[in-house]
């Protein structure tokens, strides 16, 4: 049976959804509720790379509805970059939902049917944003977003959890609807449109104070790209069980953010206007300054999820970064650090939950030589920081060559050396963490016989395929090249010329 | 038979309360309620139709021509009210049948039902009527009705809470006929179509300015806005479920349509706006109530009163809709009028689920009801989503518009402003979300079960119309705007 592409862009956001209410009703029993949700996220891989093949044949797939909403309706439309954020999430939710079986069941956590339910609800959200047509659907999808991974964060329903959970909802959502919200009718009041279109939608006519403003009404509006003063949800959110913080804040919702600020970047302004709006210097230059000092932070945090949580910070600066350099190596160094980041911090986080399962360490000061107890972890864990540092033989590498190509051809030397500074930060933070679980070893255990004791099976998988990714996006990543070239050709620009 | 509809749509609840005395038996009286409510709404959608086809429709009561008769006149604004408040109406007795039953001793059900249809006979009266007095009489009839139903609450500061909106309710009508009869001595007449080619004659006088003042105060009596709202929380809180899911829904949003109907169509919005700075108070009524509700509302121990609260914020917006004076404006505050029914409706009827199986509307007793009675928190949820003016809800699409009118006038402050009171909205929303979700159950939930489903269906038919009409809002921002539009063209 062949589905029409239509139908299939359709499905990727209605299979997660439907799988909700498969999930809630066979809540009674937890193997068939894991199974629907793990035939789900089959089905989802198998549509979004059936897309992937249209895509890739020059194809383009189309969604539109009926004109609900006057001015935007909920239009889809697959773009390459899109395609980039979709691939990442679905392969990456069966991963997880692998993952989060042995670890939900290894932890004895409560309440594992909203947990599995919300979760397919974000996978469905994120994949209308992914497939976005306008920003109007975009927007929706991205508050879907924020509201279904609330349940998420709040998981425990400690008091920890509850206040982490307002810190989530309060920084996302103030963003959204004070400054998101306001820069979406602005430009809809402005432009008169809320479609993507190469090279931007403003006239050219267009005041650049007007423009200007709306530039800083969306980086900062988009909360999820976490960009300083708004990034204290992403720390506040890691009480979450460890499979929502690496799904959804190493994964969706951060790259949900990015992901927005790269669409609006290239189809609402633009890159020349972009070059032009007095306001893209100094949004530019804090980012920087966001890459810099999250990291910073991060060196000084013992408990390993919240040094992971900044560091993220730091990496999606850096895709911000890539989209306001306004170059098309940047744009191109940013779209592909979106998949190359996410295989690296999935693995890093996945790392860590099961360190916790296994050994109920939390804080990095604890783990010395425990590379001798959890060897794989430990190894998945090096591969992992290997990729975020930007070093061989880890994709990251990749997506960070370009961006400092990016800041070098706009001849933003600061830029350049924040980039610069900021990998080697990212090794002084990251990097002692499996040295010293391997090669210091710890004095209470010294005298006892060490014995291997690695997280669930289904957990140790789950971490060693996305390791495994890493590497594999070094040696061959042509799939994300070709798909943030053709990104910047969708957008009316191309690299190397 | 269909050149009668506008007055039948008033004759048979007016016809319909007393002949429940006459039924006597408790459980056909809600049944016949009903009956009589859907039998409305049926003709409001009849008369809608008309009105889409036709235009406005004219009808003299008792064949007495105007302007000595009294005349009904529909038109686009008000055949898009009448069916929002025979639907509403109909939806929530449906989920009357079981509440009352439980809320209030059987001997007052047949009182309960009756002051109700009385109550729906003066809310239909008042927006289908086109004579300034038989609105003072309507709107009588429907306030007199409204203290008896809130009276008829268990708890006994409910007969405080009554007493206070009386004395309120009283002033606020006391005015309005002021009002109306300094205007019938300017001009002699009292029809309100007349009322708008005479008035202009007479701009200049005082006398028309003091009515003018006379009335507008009157009626921001009874639509609640803020500093004049002080009867609405308790008023609410302490009525029964039914009686406050049916008033917040309906009865404020009359006395708003009112004020439109009077500014627009009586005296015109040229004397509105060169004799009174009408604009400038609204706007600032209009924000400080916005502003100052919204945070009561956050400090509220009791849901019913955090949503009483809320409702005085949101006629805020309806007010500041109007203070745009624009077309545009317009169209958002009628928008909001409608949409702002469904949300309350919703959220009211499903705190009237909770009442009726817990016993209580206290915040804390919420607590651990997110797994006893999924369907109903969910429906709070939805509404409360709606209330913040989350996208895929009719709340969003309010907001869009309220926005894209300040930005038109390029009162971007204020809008601005209007965001950061929806982030008020977000923390009492969630208050009560973290409440039912997150906590640990305050009082013994053993045998609480989910709502039944004569209750569940009413609350999730408007669950469902919050979020279809928050996706396709062709129907709502069309009638919106031919209603705007013709209120602000030609005089009807």
């Amino acid at each position: 049976m062949q589905l029409s592409p239509e139908l299939m862009l359709l499905m990727t956001i209605l299979v997660p959804a439907l799988a909700v209410i498969g999930i809630l009703a066979t809540s009674h029993s937890p193997n068939l509720r894991e199974g629907i949700t793990l035939t789900a996220s089959v089905i989802l891989i198998y549509l979004v790379s059936s897309l992937y093949s249209i895509i890739k044949g020059g194809g383009t797939v189309i969604l539109l509805s009926p004109d609900l909403f006057p001015g935007s309706a909920l239009n889809f439309e697959i773009e390459p970059l899109g395609m980039i954020f979709s691939l990442v999430a679905s392969y990456l939710w069966l991963v997880t939902t692998v993952y989060s079986i042995g670890y939900m069941r290894g932890h004895h956590e409560k309440n594992q049917t909203r947990f599995y339910a919300c979760f397919a609800i974000a996978i469905s959200s994120v994949m209308g944003i992914a497939y976005a047509g306008n920003l109007f659907t975009l927007f929706i999808f991205y508050e879907v977003l924020t509201l279904s991974t609330y349940p998420l964060v709040t998981h425990a329903g400690t008091e920890k959890a509850k206040h982490g959970g307002r810190v989530y909802l309060g920084i996302l959502l103030t963003t959204s609807i004070l400054f998101l919200l306001l820069a979406v009718i602005g430009t809809w009041y402005t432009a008169g449109t809320l479609d993507f279109k190469p090279g931007g939608v403003f006239d050219k006519s267009t005041s650049h104070v007007i423009t200007g403003t709306l530039l800083v009404l969306f980086i900062f509006g988009i909360g999820k790209a976490a960009i300083m003063p708004f990034h204290r949800w992403l720390p506040a959110a890691m009480v979450a069980p460890t499979p929502v913080s690496a799904l959804l804040h190493a994964v969706a919702v951060v790259k949900a953010g990015v992901f927005t600020v790269l669409k609006v970047c290239m189809y609402i302004f633009g890159l020349d206007l972009l070059k032009v709006l007095p306001t893209t210097d100094i949004l530019l230059y804090l980012a920087a300054a966001t890459v810099i000092i999250a990291s910073l932070v991060a060196m000084r945090q013992d408990n390993l999820k919240a040094r992971l949580a900044y560091s993220t910070i730091s990496q999606l600066g850096y895709i911000t970064i890539g989209a306001l350099l306004a170059t098309e190596a940047g744009i191109l160094g940013g779209a592909m650090h979106i998949g190359m980041h996410a295989f690296g911090k999935i693995t890093l986080f996945f790392c860590a939950g099961a360190i916790m399962v296994a050994s109920h360490k939390t804080e990095i000061s604890q783990m010395r030589g425990l590379g001798r107890q959890m060897p794989i972890t430990m190894i998945a864990f090096f591969i992992g920081s290997l990729s975020i540092i930007g070093l061989p033989p880890a994709g990251g590498t990749w997506s960070k060559w370009y961006l400092i190509i990016g800041a070098v051809d706009s001849e933003k030397w600061l830029i350049m050396i924040v980039l610069m500074m900021s990998s080697l930060l990212n090794i002084a933070y990251l990097l002692p963490i499996p040295i010293r679980a391997f090669l210091v070893s710890d004095e209470s255990e010294q005298k006892g016989e060490v014995t291997i004791k690695e997280a669930p099976v289904l957990s140790l998988l789950a971490l060693s395929v996305t390791a495994f990714g890493c590497i594999v996006l070094f040696f061959y990543p042509q799939p994300l090249f070709e798909l943030a070239s053709a990104f910047l050709e969708a957008a009316g620009t191309h690299y190397g010329g | 038979m269909i050149y009668h509809y506008p007055v039948l749509q008033v004759i048979i609840p007016l016809l319909g309360a007393p002949l429940c005395l006459f039924i006597r038996v408790p459980r056909l009286v809600g049944f016949f309620a009903v009956l009589v409510s859907s039998l409305s709404f049926l003709i409001s959608c009849g008369l809608r139709q008309q009105v889409h086809l036709y235009g406005t429709i004219v009808y003299e009561l008792g064949g007495w021509a105007a302007p000595w008769g009294i005349e009904y006149r529909i038109d686009q604004l008000n055949s898009y009210l009448l069916l929002l408040v025979s639907g509403i109406s109909t939806i929530v007795l449906i989920a009357a049948q079981t509440s009352i039953k439980k809320e209030l001793p059987e001997n007052r059900h047949i009182f309960f039902y009756t002051s109700y249809l009385l109550c729906l006979t003066g809310l239909l009266g008042i927006l289908a009527t086109g004579d300034a007095f038989n609105v003072f009489v309507f709107l009588e009839i429907s306030a007199l009705s409204s203290y008896t139903m809130i009276a008829l609450g268990t708890d006994r500061r409910a007969l405080t809470a009554s007493y206070q909106y009386l004395v309120m309710g009283t002033i606020g009508a006391t005015f309005i006929i002021i009002g109306v009869g300094l205007m019938y001595m300017m001009t002699g007449t009292l029809n309100m179509y007349d009322l708008a080619q005479r008035l202009p004659e007479v701009y200049k006088s005082k006398t028309v300015l003091c009515a003018f003042g006379f009335f507008i105060v009157g009626v921001c009596l009874k639509l609640a806005l803020f500093p004049l709202h002080l009867w609405l929380p308790n008023a609410y809180a302490f009525a029964p479920s039914i009686a406050t899911a049916f008033l917040a829904a309906t009865s404020t949003k009359v006395a708003v349509y009112l004020l439109i109907r009077y500014i627009f169509s009586v005296f015109g919005i040229d004397f509105v706006t060169t004799s009174l700075p009408l604009h400038d108070i609204f706007l600032v009524l209009g924000l400080i109530g916005i502003f100052a509700t919204s945070i009561s509302a956050i400090y509220q121990r009791n849901i019913k009163r955090i949503f009483a609260y809320s409702s005085v914020a949101q006629i805020g917006y309806m007010i500041l809709g109007l203070a745009i004076g624009t077309e545009l404006g317009l169209t958002a505050t009628l928008l909001h009028l409608f949409n702002h029914a469904l949300m309350k409706g919703t959220l009211f009827l499903a705190i009237g689920a909770v009442v009726y199986r817990i016993g209580s509307s206290q915040l804390n007793h919420f607590a651990g009801l997110g797994k006893k009675m999924p369907l109903t928190m969910a429906a709070i949820v939805a509404g409360g989503l709606s209330l913040i003016g989350v996208p895929l809800t009719v709340g969003f699409v309010s907001k869009w518009y309220l926005i894209v009118a300040l930005l038109d006038k390029g009162w971007w402050p204020v809008a601005v402003l209007v965001l950061i009171s929806s982030l008020l909205a977000v923390i009492y929303v969630w208050r009560v979300i973290e409440w039912i979700y997150f906590s640990q159950p305050r009082i013994i939930l053993d045998d609480v079960r989910e709502a039944p489903m004569s209750q569940l269906i009413p609350i999730w038919l408007l669950v469902l119309a919050n979020l279809y009409f928050g996706v396709d809002t062709r129907l709502t921002v069309g009638v919106s705007k031919l209603a705007a539009q013709s209120l602000f063209g030609v005089t009807p």
